[in-house]
């Protein structure tokens, strides 16, 4: 296991000038433990720089004349990229409502760009692939630790930094100040606190309702018009919003909680546990669209098989067995709004969700005990 | 002529002398030159990946800016009323609109924000690529591990910086990316519904979160990005790059071409080149047509969203979890159909982050590493590598599994199951057969080093025997093939105090695991003997060598 690795790697071969480089013996390498390194004693050794294969156009004038004229053909083609980009910018304006303006604009435009880039990038890299030498030359690599005597001097320096403040010896000041150094950014995190100001709604309470509460009328999504129970033919599903939400202060957080999908299932179809029997309405039943998993909305109706599937992530739900998850990530089952019917045959909530819409969150379970 | 272009030249050189003097005399220049000029650059396809990042991310750099002119990132409520007709008098937001314009009403618009995004993805795969060739070559190695850190936090904050632009143009698609993050905060436990708080001002999707990221987009994470980038390239320079095996190339030199002017010509070219194919790709192919997606709303949701194929990891993870992962305890909601996918996106990024060090710590090798490794010859990280392209491929194959569904015309389910048994088996065989196969190709690379290439060749001995002759490799050609670093399993042995510790079975097992299966290079002794057991084999390959041809007097 001796480590002969520095001495190993020399380079023997002898070919024009480069061999001057290359014998490298002792180095701090030699010191370096190669830990379960296996270096075998009777390695080979390093053959040396192969003999250099000139280029076609190291040898023929002529080659090397044509490397010339492809470059500089090149480099004015990409001029002329450029002047035809700065062309086309004018000449193919975008047009008000006309869309194939706005296309040929980005056509053209890019066509040239393009021209302007690729000729510039492939005639630089052929100038320097077939015209500049490229014979493999050598850069000797030095240890990245610093040399002996370059460490010492640190060392000595922070010994010397370290006499005359005292850091080390003064050990109130030093752990005062790291107290200090600890401290000081705390106020710049508590700043952030405000991000959601203090003085809004509880994050818990304002997750636990939605805009439901009882009386409110089922409306379409998006046109807000009011849903009577006779227009939910058998089959049919309606994407639902609460009446009077286009006026919310807040439109898209209350919609991104309240939203709701309405079914009608033949009533035998429907699997209902006793303390939710009420809750439907000759086979309409409404259940939130926004997903227990992450907060997508729920949108795919299967009305064959009464299975809602959330194209995100694929969880679907059981619209005859309360909407419980039967396939995907989910976990819970989608809340059930109940409904109820006015005087006027219009579908309206009975009250708010009795659970917190949408993904879970940690104190979720606090609020379904309160 | 040569009289009147004589005095020209010298006037011009004496222009540049007179520039070059000035600038030196205020800045020592002329010891960056002399320093940097003519270093030295290996060549080899596989080292402008990193290139390829750079430079899709100087892309990305030059037309962010310009889209910030007319980008505004506010939230406010609006109705469009630019060109885009299907849209005219739709309530969206600002920086939809504004994003819509850029689109539709600015020249070029439409083209600049199409080479950001194409860029933006172009610079997240070259990161990944760069990444995978610094692992399969072992590059990471003493003395570049903490570069490979700072690489894997820049491939980070790549992703970072993609997700935060995907999210601007607040449209329907990346509105639900929101959604989804705000769900995945919210099942963090004890802090998760804060932070979302926080994060958002308050309820989903509330007014200030496109204007926070826009912030996060265009100042903060480019910073941070911009420095450590830098931080990268002086180590690069620092260590200088490695290299691969081959004649002439030792731990100790660095072979290749001088930066002034090839190295110079070649990267500076690329640059262009890089650029240009991104161009190419934003004048031919439309890249997030949010007019088609339409502005935010909590409700609709087209079928077969995806996200930018770098997050596609991430929603994988998500959708194979099985139901009903979730518990109440404590009187608190414990999602672990949320923590299990962020565990493992964790360990996908700290796993591999980590790993130089754990190797390290196993062979406790102290030298330093120029040289690249070919992957075959590190089969056991070759195969853990494996594993782990496996795993992630897996998950990003997951984050279409609908699509895969829809057309295939699989059932959604078995798609999901399939892909569930993957993500754990998957890993296991991929290491399994990548393992054994870089083993193969040791055996392969020490029969050919110790008897040759067969040439085909069928010859008759006096004897009768047939055999075929073997051509000696040259030495240039065997050099690639026996110059790897070879490593023994740790023996256990009492330390100083005679007591085997815990950590030492660990590293043991471990060290085990890893070398055991160990191909050693051929040395010359090997070699020789091999010769004297194929006497006779050998004598023909020597005639061989001195008479080409020689065996058609034979028959």
């Amino acid at each position: 296991m001796a480590d002969d690795h520095g001495a190993r790697d020399v380079v023997s071969a002898g070919h024009s000038a480069r061999s001057v480089a290359v014998p490298v013996s002792a180095s701090t390498e030699t010191q370096a433990s190669p830990g379960l390194g296996v270096v075998a004693p009777d390695r080979f050794e390093n053959p040396g720089i192969p003999p250099h294969q000139p280029r076609v156009t190291d040898l023929d004038p002529k080659k090397e004349k044509r490397a010339e004229r492809t470059v500089y053909i090149l480099f004015y083609l990409s001029l002329a990229g450029s002047v035809f980009a700065i062309g086309a910018y004018f000449g193919f304006p975008i047009e008000e409502n006309n869309i194939a303006s706005t296309r040929m604009n980005n056509l053209m435009l890019g066509l040239g760009m393009s021209l302007a880039l690729l000729a510039i990038g492939v005639a630089a890299v052929h100038w320097g692939k077939a015209l500049m030498p490229e014979e493999e030359m050598i850069d000797q690599r030095h240890p990245v630790t610093g040399s002996p005597a370059t460490r010492a001097r640190a060392v000595e320096i922070f010994d010397q930094a370290n006499k005359e403040s005292g850091f080390g010896r003064r050990s109130l000041l030093r752990n005062s100040l790291i107290g200090a150094l600890v401290a000081f950014p705390l106020p710049a995190i508590v700043l952030f606190r405000d991000l959601y100001p203090g003085n809004q709604e509880d994050p818990v309470s304002a997750l636990s309702r939605t805009m439901w509460k009882e009386g409110v009328r089922l409306t379409r999504d998006p046109s807000g018009t009011p849903i009577r129970a006779s227009e939910v033919t058998l089959g049919s599903a309606f994407h639902v919003i609460p009446e009077g939400l286009e006026e919310s202060e807040h439109y898209l957080e209350e919609k991104a909680k309240a939203a709701v999908l309405l079914m009608r299932l033949r009533p035998d179809e429907l699997n209902e546990i006793e303390e939710r029997k009420t809750w439907s309405y000759d086979g309409i039943v409404a259940y939130s669209k926004i997903c227990t998993h992450v907060g997508c909305p729920v949108a795919l109706y299967e009305q064959i098989t009464h299975h809602l599937l959330c194209p995100c992530h694929q969880s679907q739900f059981d619209v005859t067995n309360h909407c419980e998850v039967i396939f995907g990530p989910a976990a819970r089952p989608l809340p059930q709004l109940p409904i109820a019917v006015d005087d006027e045959g219009y579908l309206i909530a009975q009250s708010d969700f009795t659970e917190p819409v949408g993904p879970s969150f940690w104190e979720r379970a606090s609020v379904n005990d309160n | 002529m040569s009289t009147t272009t004589e005095p020209k030249r010298t006037r011009a050189s004496s222009y540049t002398a007179a520039a070059s003097n000035y600038i030196d005399e205020r800045t020592t220049i002329s010891a960056v030159v002399k320093e940097f000029g003519r270093k030295i650059f290996p060549d080899h396809w596989s080292f402008m990946l990193g290139e390829v990042a750079l430079y899709s991310f100087v892309v990305i750099l030059v037309t962010g800016t310009f889209l910030t002119f007319f980008y505004d990132p506010s939230m406010a409520e609006t109705h469009y009323e630019g060109s885009y007709v299907p849209l005219k008098g739709v309530e969206m937001s600002v920086a939809m609109a504004s994003t819509l314009d850029i689109s539709f009403d600015i020249r070029g618009g439409l083209l600049v924000r199409q080479i950001h995004h194409w860029a933006a993805l172009l610079f997240i795969a070259a990161m990944g690529l760069h990444m995978l060739r610094v692992f399969f070559t072992g590059t990471f190695r003493k003395p570049r591990e903490l570069n490979w850190v700072i690489g894997f936090v820049l491939f980070i904050l790549g992703m970072g910086e993609g997700f935060t632009g995907y999210s601007l143009p607040d449209d329907l698609l990346s509105g639900n990316g929101l959604r989804i993050i705000e769900g995945l905060v919210m099942g963090i436990p004890v802090i998760g519904t804060w932070i979302s708080f926080l994060l958002f001002g308050g309820e989903f999707p509330g007014t200030a979160i496109v204007g926070r990221l826009y912030t996060l987009h265009i100042l903060l994470l480019p910073a941070v990005l911009v420095a450590l980038l830098a931080l990268h390239l002086v180590f690069v320079v620092v260590h200088k790059h490695t290299q691969f095996a081959g004649p002439g190339r030792t731990n100790e030199n660095v072979l290749g071409v001088p930066i002034l002017p090839t190295f110079a010509a070649k990267a500076g070219g690329f640059f262009f080149i890089v650029f240009g194919v991104i161009v190419v790709m934003a004048t031919f192919f439309a890249i997030n047509p949010i007019w088609v997606y339409g502005p935010y709303d909590p409700s609709p949701v087209s079928a077969g969203t995806q996200p930018d194929w770098y997050i596609g990891f991430a929603d994988g993870a998500l959708r194979l979890i099985p139901p009903g992962l979730e518990i109440e305890f404590l009187n608190r909601t414990w999602s672990f159909n949320i923590l299990i996918p962020m565990v493992a996106l964790g360990a996908i990024i700290v796993l591999p982050m980590i790993y130089p060090f754990i190797e390290h710590w196993i062979t406790r090798d102290n030298r330093e590493h120029h040289i690249a490794d070919r992957p075959r010859n590190a089969p056991t990280r070759t195969g853990i590598g494996a594993a782990g392209v496996t795993f992630y491929g897996v998950l990003w194959a997951a984050a279409s599994s609908d699509l895969i569904a829809t057309h295939f015309d699989l059932a959604m389910e078995h798609v999901i199951h399939f892909l569930q048994a993957a993500a754990i088996l998957g890993p296991v065989v991929a290491y399994l057969i990548t393992k054994r196969v870089c083993l193969a190709l040791m055996k392969k690379d020490r029969e050919i080093a110790l008897h040759g290439i067969e040439s085909g060749r069928i010859v008759k001995l006096p004897g009768g025997e047939f055999i075929e002759v073997h051509e000696q490799l040259d030495d240039y050609d065997r050099w690639k093939l026996v110059s790897y670093n070879d490593y023994a399993p740790l023996m256990i042995r009492p330390n100083s105090r005679g007591k085997i510790t815990a950590a030492t079975r660990v590293r043991a097992g471990l060290s085990r695991w890893f070398f055991e299966d160990r191909i050693a290079p051929v040395t010359r002794r090997e070699v020789e003997l091999s010769h004297g057991e194929h006497h006779a084999a050998a004598a023909i390959e020597g005639e061989h060598q001195s008479a080409i041809g020689a065996d058609s007097n034979r028959h």
